[in-house]
């Protein structure tokens, strides 16, 4: 049986996503053996993400400064606002570097199962920052699920009376799929957002 | 041959049960409790779903095994291997496996198309809707694999509406709009799905004789629009109805198999017992008829042959002879299967052990 301080210890990072029990305990022992070379750099890095680690009150985004690094670029293209539910979802578009504009995370996914409404997520804020002007077009990269999906419903409705062009990521095809191995549903998408070429 | 071999490792009572050289008819005869029926479903596992008893994984492995079970079975002599699994450490979770390689159970559909009777669906005509639209969506599944998908995407939308009008805040109404859309688009697919196949298969029941099998006409019963506007229409009309309920009243989770017995114009389950059951084997067959393609078909029929006179017995093997797919019946003696003896593979089970 490991000690109390060891247990406590494995459980508070088996509340890491991912992580689990098992795998906590073997990051526990990992740690517990490099205590003098690991330990002190992975406190350290703990240590100033809790001191510097703010919400950007614009954008949600997570970064050292508010506003955040890429609200604050004067070479972002402020016309262009693309939103997202998670900082995770920023952060994937925005490794690819493809994105030029600003950002919005919404927090979250709307779902009345889990009650999570639409007060819940920064939509107001949202609504906002477009009622505020200099935006042109609004992009809703929502995932695919049923609820990301009614999020960008709910979000092109709520949009539709304000002067922005709205749309939304496209569906179908991954890059590289080979059709023969689509399920029906992602065929039938792609054959319905098919476009002249 | 569709199925050439079948194993089985500790699967309810059969600890390891292995049938080789199969036939396309194959006989399973033994005493109530043998394990005949355990066979049939466990060629039921080769299909997307939970099998013809809809049990939990855990609840299959063997009393005195480990708790994990496998079925296996080769089709082409070996050349083609598919085969469903769990394991100890997690009994709860089947796993499927083709060809060697692990994949989602959707993609058995690829392979084998499976389709069952069983006693307990003798009442089918008699009981809810409910299990008539299941009954109704694995038809559309064998020759759809997609529909699992809509139909689950469509469920997930439905208990979201639900939810959001049993609130007692007002729901949002873009929220509302938002999730009616969705439920539109994959509603208006799914009875749309559920449409054709009722008419296709009415087409070919047509063309039967009113006997030896009590004819059926099926219809589609439905108040769904299988346009997705018009659905999303009905549905946004509906709200206020569907508040007071507690739950959506539009949408093909609403819908019925309406099925009559042809010669008499009446409702099926105001017909017998046996006109019952023999309308229920005239949809099987129709469908098996449908459903003759490329993919190795199995049908698999769970004490059957014992309810029937002799006469419509032989029509029935005559049948499923012309069908081309590959027939597993059970019964407790073999006498019933005689008039088949010459072609079929009859296999002997006592106590989860089969002989040939």
């Amino acid at each position: 049986m490991a000690s109390q301080e060891i247990e406590a210890l494995a459980s508070a990072l088996a509340r890491l996503p991912g992580l689990g029990p098992r795998s906590a305990r073997r990051a526990v022992l990992w740690l517990i053996k490099r205590r003098e070379s690991a330990l002190p750099q992975l406190l350290a890095a703990l240590d100033t993400v809790r001191q510097n680690l703010v919400e950007c009150r614009t954008c949600g985004n997570v970064d050292t400064t508010d506003p955040c690094g890429i609200c604050a670029d004067p070479r972002r293209d402020a016309r262009a606002l693309c939103v997202v539910e998670d900082v995770a979802d920023l952060w994937a578009l925005d490794r690819a570097r493809l994105f030029t504009g600003r950002y919005h995370v919404l927090g979250g996914r709307l779902s009345a199962l889990e009650g999570v409404r639409p007060e819940d997520l920064t939509i107001a804020r949202l609504l906002e920052r477009v009622q505020a002007g200099g935006i042109d077009e609004v992009v809703l990269a929502m995932n695919a699920t049923l609820e990301g999906q009614t999020t960008a419903h709910y979000i092109a409705e709520r949009l539709e009376d304000l002067p922005v062009r709205v749309t939304q990521l496209a569906h179908g095809l991954p890059v590289g799929g080979e059709l023969d191995y689509m399920d029906e549903g992602t065929l039938a998408q792609a054959l319905r957002a098919r476009r002249p070429v | 041959m569709p199925l050439t071999r079948l194993t089985l490792r500790d699967f309810r009572n059969h600890a390891a049960t292995r049938l080789d050289g199969l036939a396309m008819f194959n006989v399973l005869v033994g005493e109530n409790g043998a394990g005949k029926t355990n066979v049939l479903e466990a060629l039921s596992l080769l299909a997307p779903g939970r099998g013809l008893r809809r049990a939990q994984p855990a609840e299959m492995a063997a009393r005195h095994g480990d708790g994990s079970f496998a079925v296996a079975v080769e089709m082409e002599h070996g050349e083609v291997v598919l085969g469903t699994h769990t394991q100890p450490a997690a009994p709860g979770r089947r796993l499927v496996r083709i060809n060697g390689a692990l994949g989602p159970a959707a993609r058995l559909a690829e392979w084998l198309s499976l389709t069952w009777l069983t006693p307990a669906m003798d009442r089918l005509f008699a009981e809810s809707a409910g299990n008539r639209r299941r009954f109704l969506d694995r038809l559309v599944l064998a020759r759809l694999p997609g529909h699992a998908q809509t139909s689950a995407r469509y469920e997930n939308a439905l208990r979201e509406r639900n939810r959001l009008l049993a609130d007692d805040r007002e729901p949002d109404p873009a929220w509302l709009e938002a999730l009616e859309s969705q439920l539109a688009e994959t509603g208006a697919a799914i009875a749309a799905a559920r449409a054709d196949l009722v008419a296709d298969l009415g087409a070919v029941l047509e063309t039967l004789p009113e006997q030896p099998f009590a004819r059926p006409s099926l219809a589609y019963a439905s108040d769904t629009p299988i346009d997705a506007e018009a659905l999303r229409a009905a549905l946004r009309q509906g709200r206020r109805r569907d508040r007071a309920a507690g739950r959506t009243l539009t949408g093909p989770h609403r819908d019925d198999l309406a099925v009559r017995l042809a010669a008499k114009d009446a409702p099926a389950a105001d017909c017998s017992t046996g006109e019952q059951k023999a309308m229920l084997i005239a949809i099987v067959l129709a469908h098996a008829q449908l459903t003759a393609g490329p993919r190795p078909r199995l049908l698999l029929l769970d004490e059957i042959a014992a309810h029937l006179d002799p006469l419509r017995r032989a029509a029935l093997y005559e049948r499923l002879a012309a069908s081309g797919a590959q027939v597993w019946m059970t019964g407790t003696e073999p006498a019933p299967f005689a008039e088949i003896a010459g072609e079929a593979a009859l296999w002997h089970v006592h106590d989860g052990v089969v002989t040939r």
